[in-house]
Formats: C-alpha cells, structure tokens, sequence
C-alpha cells in the first residue's frame, strides 16, 4: 500500500533523508528504528505532509497514487494517520467537536454521508471503552493541560475512531510508563487487520515487545541500513546503535 | 498603577499561505432604492432645531440639544486613541435622513421595500416571519420604521418604542433619565450626538417585571453622505429583569461614513440589564477605502444595590471602531461584567475596551476581552478598572487575550488600574498567541481544511464570550465571524 523509493528531503537548507526506500503491505506492521537525528520523525511529517520540506528527490506511492501531490487533509481522507510524537493543544476547541469535525470531514471527501452526534456518541463510547480512556477527556479542549500520557492515549484515540489505512505512529511509546505503554500497545494491536498497515516509529525495542512487527528497520544518517525481522530489535536492543555502524562499516570495507 | 504593554506582531515566522491577499465579501452591502428626504449637509444651530421640530419633539427637547451643540462648539476631537482618523470635516455630514413615505401609523402601513430590506438583512418584521421571542425595533437612517410585538410587551408593562415616540409619549421619564448617565458634555462625540440625535430605542421596564422576551433594536445606515446619530436609553427600576440585543449594518459606500451613538443603562436595585451587540457595520474594503466611523459612548448605572448590568459585544465590521461600553458601580453589591470579541481584519483598526468605575462597596467587575487581528488590521484593547475610596471589599477580574492571525496585524493592550481602596482585589491576566503553523498542519493531519481550521481555533478563542449571548445570536456571530475570515488565510 506504501511504496517509497529512495526519498531524498531537505529542510531548511539540511538534508534529512538521503535516498529512503521502504515497502510496506497492507496487513503488515514495520518497525522504524534509529538513534536521534537518523530521520525518524522527518519521515513521519513528509508522509502527513508537513509543509517546509523540500522532497529533492524520490517518491512516495500510497494505494496506487501519488502521496506527496496531495495536501495533508486529503491524505488524512485517504486513509493516512500520523500519531503525533508532541500533539499541538488548540484552547477552547472541545475534543469532541475537534474529532467530529474531523470525521465528517473526511467522509464528506470521500462522499460518504455524515455521521450525525447521536451515532458519533454511540462510536465514541464504543472506542473508550476498548482502550480504557476516560470520558472527561472528551470534555475538555484539544490536547490542554493533558499529561504526556493522556496526549499520547489521545492521539491513539484519535486513530481508533477515525481507522486509518495507513497508521504512522511517531515514537508515541516515548515518555510513556509502563501501563500507558501497554495500553497504547493494545489500541494499536485492536486495529491491526489484513487491511490495515502499520509503520511504528520508536527509539527503544520496549515498545516492540507489546506491538510485534512484521519487519524491522534500522534507519541512520537518512537510509535504510539494515532490515530484518523482530529479532532485529532484540539485537539492537543488545548492541547499541553502535552496532549497527560498525556493521555498516564493517560491510563498507 | 498604570501599566502599558504593546506587542507587534514579529516579522518572521511561516505561515505562507497567510501572505496571501485578503479578501472578503460583505453581504449586507447592498443599498435600498427609495425617496429619502435628506437635510442638506452641514451643523448649526438651525440645522439642530430644524432636526428637532422634523421629529414635533417638545421646546425642552430642542434646548436639551442647543446646549448640547453649545458646549460640543467648546471641545476638540479626542486624540488619544490609537487610532489613525483621518479628518472628519462635521460640514460635510448629513444630521438627518429618512424615508419619504414613512409615517405609518403601524407595521401593516411600512413601505414595503423597508420591509423588504430588513427581510433581507435577516430582521423580519410582518407578522407572519417575526423571530420567535424576539421584539425588534428597526431603525432605518434617523428613523425607526417600526416595533414588533408592542402590544404583547405592553401587557407585561414593558415600554419598548422608539426614542422619538418616547419624547412623545413618555416624556416624564425621557426627562427624568435622559443624560444621567452620559452627561450632554462627556466626551466630543457624545456631544455630538446630543446634539443631533435622530432615533434609536427606548426601554423601560417597571419595577419587578421580567421582560419576558428578547428586545432588539436593528440598526441600518442606508442614505449615501449621512450620519447616523442614534440615542438608546434603557431602564430597569428594582427587581426587573430586560435582555437587549443591537444589530448593525450598512451598505458598501468608498467614503467613510460617521456613525456616532450614545447608549445609556439604568439598573436601580435588584434590577439586571443584559446588553449584547454585534456590529457589523461596512468595514471598508481591503485597501481601507469606505467604512463606517464607529465612535460610540455606552455605558451603564448600576444605580441600586445588587443590580447588574452586562455588556456582551461582537464587533466585525466598521472601518474604525472607538467604544468603551462602561459600568458605574454604585449601589453596593452591585456587579458590572464585559464580554467582548474584536476582530479586525484588512485595514481595519480598533480600539475598544470597558470601565468599570467601583463605588459602592462589595461591588464586583468581570473583563474577558478578546481581540483577533488579521489582515493589516490594528486592534486594541484599552481598559479602566477604578476603585474609589468607599468601595470596600472591592473585586476585578480582567482577562484580556489577543490571537494574531499572520504577520502584518498588530494587537495592543492598555489596561489602566487606579485604587484607592487599599482592601479591593484587583486581577489581570493577559496573553498573546498566534494560530500556529502546527495548530493548522494538526488539523489537517486529521482531515479539516485550512479555513475549517482557522475558524475553529477562533471559535474555540471565543468561546467564553459566545457563550454570554442569547442562543439565537450566538449562532449568527459565529457564522459572522467565519465570514468576516474568509480569505484572511491562503
């Protein structure tokens, strides 16, 4: 469903990504891992669409089309989903209202009919429910004064109700304790379905114990440099990134 | 304690789109084909009496405006502001416009076109459209056209007319209040408009009534080169309860046009006013070219103890906006409240704010100011919070927020603060944002378009005003809002 062959994207001047390429099926969940400053989180934006940065070279494919002709909300339409890594607090907009808008949105884009506050209630209570998130977080005005677990949990709800094709989840493990990893965890693992792909941006393996990937990829200085499967991630985990340098070096010479 | 702070908006910063030319339509610009009798333009004392037996008013009406006019002759325009006026040559207005036709004895015998024009503006007045819960008295130019539901208000003793059907039929009570809250001197507009008053409401609400529906006073400046000079006056006597809402609009005219009124409340004890406007008058186009002058003195009497009055205001529109909607605390316990949205888009400048003047003791003020520049436009909040000697046990809250929407807009705030009661508890919280590059990018992420965005995290900057006004008008100023907007992003 996701095809992105030797990326290259520049912002401000820098190049981040230096010749990405990634495969990821529908049904699949891959794994991006990589220290800091590997291009992580630039690959999250550049798929949502992020304005300020400058793709020099390669492509994007998602369902057959073009991903970066398009502007963010008609991603989001089609079926794209980034889970913010920092999610933006709007005051004063509630949380409902923001989702709802949101939904109707994009069914309205995709000619859909709209889903009216009682349905929307039904589906909201439903979605809670499995992800254990409490109703007060409904109430209260987009991301303000959450805690960094609740943005996190908020987001993953976000993704429940508005189930993506393609969900891009941006180091949401991050400052995350164990419970609220586990429970993000499984929000995630409820979604997964043969139609469905994931791409789970994390620092840590921790988070890949909870959400097992298809595929692992090890991302440095811009590129794919190592592939493999979950195991991969226990390496790692082992090793150190280091590791994976001196491996590339190592194959280098 | 004076304190000033001003925050230009920082050139730097994304938000592309935001360059973009700014555009918007205003759709209540059209203009009404029909016989006007205009006074020829031009101010003097002639002028003033011929304004005055035009409306048959009483020789103590007309010496009221010849002392007003004396003593305007007396004073200069204000130029403390932040305001960029051009000069306004007062020869050159027109005092007094109105339709040829209109003397209609009730709302059945209203020209037609007057009534289509306030259909139109959304304002039915026949009997078969009128708003549910709602009188409204229509004012076009310098007159009122006319008043719904007259008879079933005066069943419940409530006086609502016009101001010159008041000088009519109530001229003991016009007499009694007239400028007792805004004296004829007070300021140069307020002058002015003592002057050369033409219509507006009258209210009157007796002594433990509960005016049992919405009252509502729609103002339209139709005739090209005129002024309009309206004069409200509103009393509640002890325990009485009124919710009044003003509208305003005016064709789309490339010279500016002077709109001057004077709003005065009354509240005697246990009495309560609700006072909500939302001005959209024509703000000019996006050069900056046409516009109406909206220099206006409201202000309230909390005249009785534990009365309260409440202004709510929505100001869109106008060209340049200069208006301080005020509350003089008196009656102890007494509590005086403003709730304001501004916003200012293209060339548009505002400078707006309250006074809460505490007399009585234990008396109680609250601010929520929100000023939303865009465009190039200027936006200023200017408040006084006094405190005097006797006002033990004193209490303010101001809440004064700013929203920058692109980078050539500027917000400013002035919050004056004068105690003298070493008890009163003063609070003033202020703060400044901009609709951020991430808050947009969030909410497209997640499928709402950029406009839809924008008006959303403006709508949610609001919200603690919207939610003081009556239901129906919260609706419409949120749409206004929305309007008023469009284009003001890519």
């Amino acid at each position: 469903m996701l095809e992105i062959t030797d990326l290259h994207a520049r912002v401000a001047g820098k190049t981040i990504l230096k010749g990405l390429t990634l495969t990821v099926n529908a049904g699949e969940v891959h794994a991006i891992m990589g220290p800091n400053g590997s291009g992580k989180s630039t690959l999250g934006h550049v798929l949502a669409g992020r304005e300020g940065y400058e793709i020099t070279a390669g492509s994007v494919r998602y369902l057959g089309e073009d991903l970066l002709a398009l502007p963010p909300e008609e991603r989001a339409a089609k079926g794209v989903f980034l889970a913010f890594q920092y999610p933006v607090e709007i005051p004063g907009v509630n949380n409902t209202y923001f989702l709802k808008a949101a939904l109707n949105a994009q069914r309205r884009f995709r000619g859909e009919p709209e889903v009216d506050s009682m349905q929307f209630l039904k589906l909201t209570r439903e979605k809670l429910k499995v992800l254990s998130i409490s109703e007060d977080l409904l109430h209260r005005a987009v991301n303000e004064g959450f805690s960094g677990g609740e943005k996190k949990r908020n987001e993953i709800f976000q993704m429940a109700m508005l189930e993506p094709r393609l969900g891009i989840l941006d180091e949401t493990d991050s400052g995350l304790d164990i419970d609220a990893l586990k429970l993000v965890a499984d929000g995630v693992n409820r979604l997964r379905s043969p139609e469905r792909g994931f791409l789970v941006i994390t620092h840590y393996q921790r988070l890949l114990d909870y959400i097992v990937p298809d595929r692992v990829h090890v991302l440095a200085d811009g590129r794919i440099v190592e592939s493999g499967g979950h195991g991969l991630a226990l390496q790692l985990e082992e090793h150190g990134y280091a590791w994976v340098r001196e491996r590339r070096i190592g194959g280098a010479a | 304690m004076n304190s000033t702070d001003t925050l230009e908006v920082p050139a730097s910063t994304g938000m592309a789109a935001v360059d973009e030319a700014v555009r918007k339509s205003y759709e209540h610009g059209f203009v009404t084909e029909i016989e006007t009798e205009v006074v020829p333009p031009g101010l003097s004392e002639d002028v003033i009496r011929l304004i005055s037996a035009k409306k048959d008013e009483p020789e103590w009406m007309t010496q009221w405006r010849l002392k007003a006019y004396r003593h305007w002759l007396t004073m200069s325009q204000p130029d403390w502001a932040k305001l960029t006026i051009a000069p306004i040559d007062f020869q050159a207005i027109s005092y007094f416009a109105a339709p040829k036709k209109n003397q209609p004895k009730s709302l059945d015998e209203v020209d037609p076109k007057l009534l289509e024009t306030f259909d139109r503006l959304g304002v039915p007045l026949h009997e078969r459209a009128r708003l549910a819960g709602v009188a409204v008295d229509a004012v076009f130019d310098s007159v009122s056209v006319g008043t719904t539901f007259k008879k079933e208000l005066a069943d419940a003793g409530v006086i609502f007319c016009s101001f010159s059907e008041a000088v009519r039929e109530h001229p003991e009570l016009v007499r009694q209040y007239l400028g007792s809250v805004v004296p004829v001197g007070d300021n140069y507009f307020a002058a002015l408009n003592s002057a050369v008053f033409s219509d507006g409401s009258f209210v009157f609400v007796p002594r433990g009534v509960r005016c049992p529906m919405e009252l509502s006073t729609y103002f339209r400046i139709n005739a090209r080169d005129t002024g309009q000079f309206e004069r409200t006056l509103i009393i509640v006597e002890d325990g009485a309860y009124v919710s009044y809402l003003e509208g305003c609009t005016a064709p789309m005219r490339d010279e500016n046009q002077l709109h001057a009124a004077v709003v005065e409340l009354v509240a005697l004890a246990d009495g309560q006013i609700k006072y909500s406007t939302v001005q959209n008058w024509y703000p000019g186009d996006e050069n900056g070219v046409g516009g109406i002058y909206n220099f206006v003195t409201k202000r309230g009497d909390c005249r009785g103890a534990r009365s309260k009055i409440s202004w709510t205001q929505v100001e869109t529109g106008s060209a340049i906006t200069w208006k301080y909607p005020s509350c003089v605390l008196r009656g102890e316990d007494a509590v005086g409240e403003f709730y304001s949205v501004a916003l200012t888009n293209h060339r548009q400048q505002a400078d707006t704010g309250t006074k809460m003047i505490h007399l009585g003791p234990r008396t109680k003020s609250k601010i929520i100011s929100k000023g939303i520049s865009a465009g190039r436009g200027q936006n200023t909040y200017r408040g006084l919070v006094k405190v005097e000697k006797h006002a033990d046990g004193a209490r303010n809250y101001t809440q004064c927020d700013s929203l920058l929407i692109g980078k050539r807009c500027g917000a400013h705030t002035f919050p004056y603060i004068e105690v003298k009661h070493p008890g009163a508890i003063v609070e003033h919280e202020a703060t400044t944002s901009k609709i951020s590059d991430d808050q947009l990018y969030y909410c497209r992420s997640r499928g709402i378009s950029e406009e839809d965005a924008v008006s959303m995290i403006v709508d949610g900057f609001c919200k603690q005003v919207f939610k003081e006004l009556p239901m129906e008008f919260a609706v419409e100023a949120k749409k206004l809002l929305e309007v008023c907007l469009e284009g003001a992003i890519g």
